[in-house]
């Protein structure tokens, strides 16, 4: 029997023809999406989606990506009718191939260990609320079980403020440390954090 | 080997005895010339079992305590989660897997194990690939992208490995004495194209800006699921046509069926990987070619389960003794299992529940481990014997194995199906909080914790052997360790696991 270059031909034919089907045409479907001009509610101008700043939001994303948030959180919501994504206001709307044209790659993640976080930037905008919540898990969400990024921060027991940016723990006047002051990769971590938000809504995007 | 005494005279006039060495059994020289190079890759595979399952208990337990080892970055769950899944998949399931391949592709093409030195070098250059892989995604340089957080660099490397195991195939076809490609051949050819296709081309579309946003996704998933279905599967498939049939002495029960399931496994699992991104923002055609392909997956697995579960059929008593069977029979069930679910899930209204939950990871653990993990075993017990030529060390530390991981399989499986389904349902339903669910999942994922303990013993007591073994510490090689060894004389069925 000699029929095995035919045979290596089939196989790899079989993988080329899925290939296409499901990756390369809808990538050519999608490439004509570009980022567009939209008017937000309030009605200025701006481009969806915005490209992150290379300050903190961009090295906020490879934390992101390197202490694998993506393992725990999705960052896609689900349309109307399909699960209860927008009714736990986890977003405004359903998640489009647009929000993502400038990720690489996107974190659309396939577990909810934790809630969804396309929209967290807008759910929560304090950045105090996720220092505390990257710190300890507990004082923002008892009961959760994300780790404790604790290595994020600086600890300190002074009793005046010492550091500019210093957050004051709640209840650490009994406690040790009584302050957290959030290292480099914290502050960039949230930038990333904040930045996630899918404001705009599909009419505005038309 | 038969021997023959004779005498002969030598120059001095001196007549000595002499040993005629009738040519040593054929099999026995394919064996030898596999010796080195197959059991540096198991030894290597089974190295990784043990790191994998530490990773994996680390990663467990975090999520019911999640300040256990919280203190270093290196350590955090999410990093520690994917270093298990690498370890697991490129370390310990790919090279028990090759070492199972290469001694079946000499056994199957009747010839010596072609190409040794570069097998042998690449054994030692995959160690290497997989340290460096795992350092890498430890220190927080992982790539983001599920089953490929190894560097991105590491594609053209991983492909160049695959290419040595591609040309030693391809040597050993060349150079086969038999006509009949046996179905495992088929699979296991199959398999060595096309996962370094795969994973040149995710990497490819996905590290580099040759596709856009959302199709990265599509291609992601293209990729994670043929990794069980176009690398694990046929190798998995490939062991348990060839065990089964010669552990119980009797032929596979369709040949006709067997290429039957191999085309359509070609052709449809491929397209079955979209099944993961059901709901997302993604073109609606995508998903729904997804869940086509999910669906069409009961034509092959349907042929494989028959085939498998109607050769078996009247010969389930051999499981009693062979501990080959009773691993690969475990995983074989699992295959028809796993699949079966994988298509159903596929279906709209019960991936809505079962998306995003725990049941996707019992569902994971049941393709790589109960199924692939368990068959690998089996075969692990009927090579290595063959190649140490000394039989396994102790049939209690197999038990133990075997009641280890099926208890702990079992266990984990039931658990986390369970506490994806209630958190599924929780989840569609706005009026309960988030944290709620998380709640009320945290027993589930406790008892998740205790099964892989026990999965972990098993491992140990495997590994144990496998050491004894290696160090020649194995009883003689004339009986085999079975589960059961009184009753085995009377079973002339086993006899095949007795010849090498």
């Amino acid at each position: 029997m000699n029929h095995f270059p035919a045979i290596i031909m089939i196989a790899l034919a079989t993988v080329t023809a899925s290939l296409f089907g499901l990756v390369l045409i809808p990538d050519w479907q999608m490439d004509s999406f570009v980022a567009v001009e939209a008017t937000t509610p309030d009605g200025s101008k701006v481009i969806y989606p915005r490209p992150l700043d290379d300050w903190r939001e961009k090295p906020g994303r490879d934390l992101y990506r390197g202490l694998g948030c993506i393992y725990c959180h999705s960052q896609q919501v689900r349309p109307e009718g399909f699960g209860a994504d927008l009714e736990r206001g986890w977003g405004q709307r359903r998640s489009v191939p647009l929000d993502y044209i400038l990720q690489r790659p996107p974190f659309t993640g396939t577990m909810r260990t934790g809630p969804d976080l396309s929209n967290i930037g807008m759910r929560q905008p304090s950045e105090q609320w996720h220092f505390l919540h990257l710190y300890d898990p507990q004082i923002t969400s008892k009961g959760s079980v994300m780790p404790p990024f604790k290595f994020l921060f600086t600890e300190s027991d002074q009793d005046s403020v010492p550091d500019i940016g210093a957050i004051e723990l709640p209840g650490g006047g009994q406690g040790s440390p009584k302050w957290i002051i959030p290292n480099e990769e914290a502050k960039q971590l949230v930038a990333y954090l904040k930045s996630l938000k899918q404001e705009l809504s599909l009419d505005d995007l038309q | 080997m038969n021997e023959t005494a004779s005498t002969k005279t030598t120059e001095l006039g001196v007549v000595e005895p002499e040993v005629v060495d009738v040519l040593p059994s054929e099999r026995w020289l394919i064996d030898q010339s596999c010796r080195q190079v197959v059991l540096l890759w198991y030894g290597s595979a089974v190295f990784w079992l043990l790191l994998g399952s530490l990773l994996a208990l680390v990663s467990s337990i975090k999520l019911h305590t999640p300040g256990f080892l919280a203190d270093s970055a290196w350590l955090t769950f999410g990093r520690v989660r994917p270093a298990h899944l690498s370890t697991m998949i490129y370390g310990w399931a790919s090279m028990s897997g090759i070492g199972t391949m290469l001694w079946l592709f000499a056994r199957l093409c009747k010839t010596q194990l072609a190409w040794r030195e570069g097998l042998y070098l690449m054994a030692l250059y995959w160690n290497f690939l997989v340290a460096l892989g795992t350092f890498e995604i430890l220190r927080g340089n992982s790539t983001g992208v599920e089953w490929m957080e190894f560097p991105a660099w590491a594609a053209a490397p991983i492909a160049m490995a695959f290419l040595v195991i591609f040309v030693a195939a391809w040597k050993m076809l060349a150079a086969r004495k038999t006509k009949h490609l046996y179905i495992s051949l088929w699979y296991l050819f199959g398999s060595t194209m096309w996962f370094p296709f795969l994973y040149l081309g995710a990497t490819i579309l996905i590290q580099t800006p040759a596709s856009t946003g959302i199709a990265k996704m599509a291609t992601n998933w293209w990729f994670a699921h043929n990794v069980l279905g176009l690398w694990l599967t046929p190798i998995g498939l490939a062991s348990a046509y060839y065990f089964i049939p010669k552990v119980i002495g009797r032929p596979i029960h369709s040949y006709h069926f067997s290429i039957l399931g191999f085309w359509t496994l070609a052709i449809f699992y491929n397209w079955a990987g979209t099944h993961h991104l059901i709901g997302g923002p993604l073109p609606v055609w995508v998903v729904t070619v997804g869940v086509v392909g999910s669906l069409m997956m009961f034509i092959p697995v349907t042929t494989v389960a028959i085939n498998h579960h109607m050769t078996m059929v009247g010969n389930f008593h051999v499981l009693k003794s062979s501990p080959t069977l009773r691993f690969i029979v475990f995983g074989a069930m699992s295959y028809t299992a796993v699949s079966f679910q994988g298509s159903l899930q596929s279906i709209r209204a019960i991936n809505e529940v079962t998306h995003f939950t725990h049941y996707t990871i019992a569902h994971a653990h049941l393709g790589v481990y109960s199924f692939f993990t368990m068959v690998s075993f089996g075969s692990m017990y009927y090579v290595m014997p063959r190649l140490v030529e000394c039989e396994w060390p102790s049939a209690k530390l197999i038990k133990v194995h075997f009641w280890g991981t099926a208890m702990g399989m079992t266990m984990y499986w039931v658990g986390l199906t369970w506490a994806g389904i209630e958190q599924g349902f929780a989840m569609n339903n706005p009026d309960i909080p988030f944290l709620e669910i998380v709640s009320r999942t945290i027993p589930y994922l406790w008892s998740r914790s205790v099964a892989g303990t026990l999965m972990t013993v098993g491992h140990i007591a495997f590994a144990i052997s496998v050491w004894k073994m290696l160090r020649h510490r194995g009883a003689s090689a004339s009986v085999p360790t079975l589960f059961n060894t009184t009753r085995f004389r009377w079973l002339p069925f086993s006899r095949a696991e007795v010849q090498s």
